[in-house]
């Protein structure tokens, strides 16, 4: 009787210990994967500052203040623009007979 | 020694009972007690002993940004810091705060004062600060002083979109603009659920989510941040150049609605509280009504055109340049004689535009009117919107008749009045506007048949040439079509000899229209004020920069603009 008792114990005993063991894992766990959720939630928000500093690096009076001053760029004059019309004669060749669709 | 045991104690028997007695109090007692706090106080000691342990924590929520088309952003939250102080933990030495003050920007005492009291907890000094402040004050670790985050609303673009977006207040809830109209959109909603928390403080385990949080949804406009730019840019120099008091634009897309470019000046900073002031705030476009004048005439010789009253070559006699009707006159700039509908649109006659419309009854002329959608309300949704006016036809006399077919008695908004052109671009049929970036195509309502869209925009390509009225609005390589308006602005009692509205609508390539442009500018005082000079410049500029970014084709030899003339037959409405 004691003998069955005592088995019953020890079993009793190990099976406490997996509880613990168990629970204790699940701990671990979760703390893992509540700092992995609080880096998503850095890391969505340094997403935004960057968008956010982008965008304030590259507004367009920036853009045509820089191209115009630091880079002397400016709108060609008329005689060095030359308007290309697109052709519309299908199976047309033209001087070195290449197809031009 | 004998031991002798005692047999019995000679003790008197009440001495043992009384003990007996008393521990038995004491057991009752501890029985009551027991039951008292297992069955009476049960709840309230299972709650305290909860509480203990599992706690209710706050899932945040941030607002949706806003960008425009293309995905560019326009407005952003993003966290910043804020500098609070605990009185109770605050140990720090004079030379420490007076660090702190000068980081903060703050004066000693003030911040002294703020921390003197340990009964407060939590008193915030400065809210709002900058990240390398917020840095520098983590790095100088004064106890007690502690940083807590609050989001904030940025604006990049600044003042190019300030009216469409609107701004939001300190609580990060929508006051104007496209923030206060999809308040609901862009803010999320706080989620809460139940955890356990050790004795650390750290969250231990999830016990069950509440209410899950739903995130801000992002919002796509309509907006192109380039022709946002460039519209904003041109309008900036004009309302400046003329001296104006006021200006707007607003560009749209002709076949869609959708508002490409929407801008005014004077206007703000979002991101700067203190450039607000109450007229740079309106977004004029949309919440601000004028009588349009010239423009307006295409409306009603369309009506004419459909019904086949007129056709585009009837002859119309302007002799002598005015129009008696009742005790008013109607006058045009000079006695230009005979001239066909078309003409009288090229001209931009007063007298022609009112003897075709008076002759049609009042009714058919509201119900144009009505259903290119003057006097109600676009349906952007955008609050503050301002219907214009539009009296009932049982209102109208001749003379109102004759005035509202060039423009004046009646008020509409420059987004109406843009809207209505649409008319012309696709093909008779009136699109709806829209301020969000549209993924499914949309259905117009058929107001005038294509026969007469055509006719009128062949009527509003001449007006562009010279020998109309705005030869400026011409654009390189582009065919053009448009009508000016420069109309007196009303005073009480009548209208002010020397304030214009001067207004150009148009659109291009006038073969297959891509863009409708829409400019005001309010009280030119620099000593030109027809809008053939004023308003139509900036519509040739704004349209060709934004023809060249959509890629537009062009319909037209590079040499159509052969030179810029001296712009004769100016109309102003009487």
């Amino acid at each position: 009787m004691t003998k069955i008792n005592i088995c019953l114990m020890s079993i009793l005993i190990l099976c406490a210990l997996g509880v613990v063991t168990s629970q204790h894992e699940a701990r671990k766990l979760f703390a893992t994967l509540e700092s992995e959720h609080e880096m998503t939630h850095q890391l969505e928000v340094e997403w935004g500052k960057l968008q956010l500093q982008q965008s304030m690096q590259v507004t367009h009076g920036m853009i045509e203040s820089a191209a115009r001053e630091q880079l002397n760029m400016g709108m060609p004059a008329e005689t060095r623009m030359h308007t290309v019309m697109p052709t519309y004669f299908v199976g047309l060749t033209d001087a070195e007979g290449l197809f031009i669709p | 020694m004998i031991y002798q045991p005692a047999t019995y104690l000679n003790l008197p028997a009440w001495r043992s009972r009384v003990l007996l007695a008393l521990i038995l109090l004491g057991l009752l007692g501890l029985a009551g007690r027991a039951v008292y706090l297992q069955g009476v106080n049960r709840d309230f000691l299972q709650k305290e002993g909860k509480s203990r342990y599992s706690h209710i924590v706050e899932m945040g929520a941030s607002r949706g940004m806003i960008t425009d088309r293309h995905g560019e952003v326009l407005a952003i939250s993003t966290p910043v810091a804020s500098v609070y102080a605990d009185p109770k933990l605050v140990t720090a030495s004079t030379e420490q705060l007076a660090k702190l003050a000068t980081l903060l920007k703050m004066d000693l005492p003030e911040i002294e004062k703020q921390v003197s009291n340990p009964a407060r907890r939590f008193v915030y000094l400065k809210r709002r600060v900058l990240p390398s402040v917020a840095e520098s004050v983590a790095k100088l670790n004064v106890p007690g002083i502690f940083l807590d985050s609050e989001y904030q609303r940025f604006y990049p673009a600044g003042e190019m979109t300030a009216h469409i977006l609107g701004f939001t207040n300190i609580d990060d809830q929508g006051q104007e603009g496209i923030e206060l109209a999809w308040q609901d959109t862009l803010m999320g909603t706080l989620g809460s659920r139940r955890v356990i928390k050790d004795r650390k403080g750290q969250i231990v385990e999830n016990i069950e989510n509440i209410s899950a949080p739903r995130q801000g949804e992002d919002l796509v406009l309509a907006l192109d941040s380039g022709i946002q730019y460039l519209a904003h840019r041109e309008l900036k120099h004009a309302v400046k150049a003329n001296k104006a008091a006021a200006g707007s634009v607003v560009v749209l897309d002709a076949q869609t609605g959708e508002v490409l470019a929407l801008s005014n000046f004077p206007t703000y900073n979002p991101n700067r509280r203190s450039s607000f002031t109450p007229e740079g705030i309106r977004n004029r476009a949309i919440v601000a009504s004028f009588e349009p004048g010239s423009t307006l005439k295409p409306f009603s010789v369309a009506i004419a055109l459909e019904l086949g009253v007129v056709n585009s070559d009837t002859l119309i006699q302007t002799a002598p340049g005015t129009l008696k009707i009742g005790r008013r006159t109607i006058r045009d700039v000079k006695n230009k004689g005979v001239l066909t509908v078309a003409q009288v649109i090229q001209e931009s006659s007063n007298v022609g535009t009112a003897k075709i419309a008076l002759s049609l009854p009042p009714e058919t002329m509201w119900k144009m009117f009505n259903r290119s959608g003057f006097g109600a309300l676009t349906g952007v949704r955008f609050p503050g919107e301002i219907s214009g006016v539009l009296h009932p036809y049982n209102k109208w006399g001749v003379i109102e008749q004759a005035t509202m077919s060039y423009g004046h008695g009646i008020s509409v908004n420059l987004l109406q009045l843009a809207r209505a052109y649409t008319l012309f671009t696709a093909e008779g049929e009136l699109q709806p506007v829209s301020l969000l970036k549209r993924n499914s195509s949309v259905m117009g309502q058929k107001v005038i048949s294509k026969e007469t869209a055509k006719a009128m925009s062949e009527m509003l390509e001449m007006a562009v040439k010279p020998g109309g009225t705005a030869p400026l609005a011409q654009v390189k390589g582009y065919r053009v079509a448009g009508k000016t308006g420069t109309a007196h602005k009303p005073v009480p009692g009548g209208y002010a000899k020397n304030k214009y509205i001067a207004s150009f609508v148009g659109y291009a390539p006038a073969s297959d229209p891509r863009l409708i442009i829409a400019v005001m500018i309010d009280e030119p005082s620099a000593g030109k004020y027809f809008a053939g000079l004023v308003a139509a410049p900036v519509f040739s500029k704004v349209m060709a920069g934004a023809l060249r970014i959509l890629n537009v084709p062009h319909d037209a030899p590079a040499n159509n603009v052969v030179s810029f003339p001296t712009v004769t037959g100016f109309e102003v409405g009487g």
